[in-house]
């Protein structure tokens, strides 16, 4: 087994998800858990929340100014390649036309035990 | 090497010149199969190649002494899977390296190095690359998580067994760039632990078009050469139609592979004539029909009719059936115009692609007239994905021609002109130019 980073692109310009989308994106998440497969989540706030630094300097925004930001991300744990994009391709965003999954396979990892 | 398979013929009678053409056809034919074979045992891409390349180096210095073996393929496997062992046992590395996710072939997977690494030398002795592991092979090469570069060139690599200065001058790149390009690739299908197994069932058709791509691909950067002198690389446009005949023989009851071989051996069967002995462009109009090569026509003909057969005729064999409609006719003026239009409004439904609607307009003029076709090409000429496309200003310009406007297709022949790179075609545009200029001249006289 290996554990996959998938990174959720969204497009801030479309607005908030739908009360389905919302919906449909929890239970996604519920299924990922259910599967033993999620092995971590994390869902970030709006990237007009988000600080940037490069050498001394700090900037309003994300790092890097595109169309599409990083909205969120979560760990998997999948047999090889085609078993992670599967589980990606599952997540119901992927066809809202306002973005895309990235799939990377996870390097390493530091968990603090005390949380 | 006295476990190795297969009885020797004995080199009495054999000369060296005999050997080295035995070791030599097993490379063209068995390399894939070997390759594949060793993967299995190697578990490592680079590992794999080189202990198949000492395994055909072996065969040099030894097949000449010794005799070509029976089973040239089985010698080749057992050598190759027998130096991955000692290489795996010598430096440990498979602990240390990332594994190459082999598919089992079987239950209790015999291919198992762990067991392999106890076992006795019979258990080598299986036989050779299955078809499933070349299969295995060239999906691993053309997998949607690798660019399409990267896919033929691990394709021409790997399955075809090029070295890599080889397959940089297939591509036209330099060789650093293709080093850099398949090392990145063998990194990533370790890293992103791309599986080397056969996609199953509903994976089947959504993995099959990157497949296909690539050898059609490769056919046409053969088939008319991208930029250079000669419009024609004969060589690789070899290599793609044995890599397709390879693929159909793997894959027999897939339409569209039995369609994409159909369509380069329809194409195919022009090569002769399609430039004359100056190297320059002949139209498919003036080309000579008696020197096509009837063989493979009739071989793509068979291939068409069952693909259309099958009902899951898709975009290959609808090209084959238009390049087949095409081959078929006595003349080029006898050519069934209505029934190309309609096979381009099949093709257009599955493949909505502006270049396919391009093509269409050539028997459209012929079946509708040259003012219908020119409206089309005129309406296609909006569409941005044409706009560097040097074909569009090339039919427009010998529409124009055809209405009499010579002034218009001048100016067509020039834009067409502007954008093509290949020598062959460009020569060709010229000569169509400067034959309207002595046709005006010709109209000013009279």
């Amino acid at each position: 087994m290996a554990q996959y980073a998938i990174l959720i692109f969204d497009e801030p310009a479309a607005g908030d998800y739908t009360p389905e989308q919302q919906e449909a994106s929890e239970r996604y998440a519920d299924e990922l858990v259910a599967s033993g497969a999620m092995v971590t989540a994390f869902a970030l706030r709006g990237a007009d929340t988000a600080t940037s630094l490069r050498s001394d300097l700090v900037t309003d925004g994300p790092f890097v100014d595109t169309k599409e930001v990083v909205a969120g991300f979560y760990v998997v744990e999948a047999p090889d390649l085609d078993a992670a994009l599967d589980l990606a391709r599952a997540n119901p965003a992927v066809a809202w036309g306002r973005g895309g999954l990235e799939v990377r396979p996870v390097g390493g990892s530091i968990t603090s035990a005390a949380r | 090497m006295s476990d190795v398979p297969g009885a020797r013929t004995p080199p009495a009678g054999g000369s060296d010149a005999d050997a080295r053409a035995a070791v030599g056809r097993a490379h063209r034919d068995d390399w894939a199969a070997v390759l594949a074979s060793t993967v299995r045992t190697a578990r490592d891409l680079d590992l794999a190649e080189e202990c198949v390349q000492e395994a055909y180096a072996a065969a040099l210095t030894g097949w000449p002494r010794d005799g070509v073996p029976r089973n040239p393929a089985a010698w080749l496997t057992t050598v190759a899977r027998r130096r991955a062992l000692d290489a795996i046992r010598r430096e440990q590395a498979f602990r240390a390296r990332l594994p190459l996710l082999v598919e089992p072939s079987g239950a209790d997977d015999p291919d198992d190095p762990a067991a392999l690494l106890t076992a006795e030398p019979p258990a080598l002795l299986d036989p050779t690359g299955t078809p499933d592991d070349v299969l295995r092979l060239v999906f691993l090469c053309c997998h949607p998580a690798l660019a399409q570069e990267a896919q033929l060139a691990l394709t021409l690599r790997l399955v075809c067994g090029l070295a890599t200065p080889d397959v940089a001058r297939t591509l036209l790149v330099s060789e650093p760039t293709m080093a850099a390009r398949i090392t990145r690739a063998k990194k990533k299908i370790a890293a992103a632990r791309i599986p080397f197994r056969t996609p199953r069932g509903a994976e089947l058709p959504e993995r099959m078009p990157a497949v296909l791509g690539v050898v059609h691909l490769l056919f046409t950067a053969g088939h008319t050469a991208p930029s250079g002198p000669a419009l024609v690389r004969g060589d690789v446009a070899d290599r793609a139609l044995a890599l397709a005949r390879r693929l159909h023989r793997l894959m027999p009851d897939e339409p569209e592979v039995g369609g994409l071989l159909a369509l380069l051996l329809a194409v195919d069967a022009r090569r002769a004539t399609r430039v004359d002995d100056a190297g320059r462009l002949v139209r498919l109009e003036d080309q000579d029909r008696s020197r096509w090569d009837r063989d493979a026509l009739a071989e793509a003909d068979a291939l068409v009719v069952a693909a259309l057969r099958s009902g899951r005729a898709g975009r290959y064999a609808l090209q084959a059936a238009i390049a087949s409609l095409y081959a078929d006719a006595p003349t080029y003026a006898e050519t069934d115009w209505p029934q190309l239009v309609a096979l381009y409004d099949r093709l257009l439904v599955l493949w909505p692609s502006p270049v396919v609607a391009l093509n269409r307009a050539v028997p459209l003029a012929e079946a509708h007239g040259p003012a219908v076709a020119l409206a089309e090409v005129d309406r296609l000429a909006r569409d941005p994905r044409l706009d560097r496309y040097p074909y569009l200003p090339a039919l427009r310009a010998d529409l124009l021609r055809r209405l009499d406007r010579p002034a218009d297709a001048a100016t067509a022949y020039r834009e067409a002109l502007a954008l093509t790179a290949n020598d062959a075609e460009r020569a060709f545009l010229a000569d169509r130019l400067a034959g309207l200029g002595r046709l005006g001249a010709t109209a000013r006289d009279a």
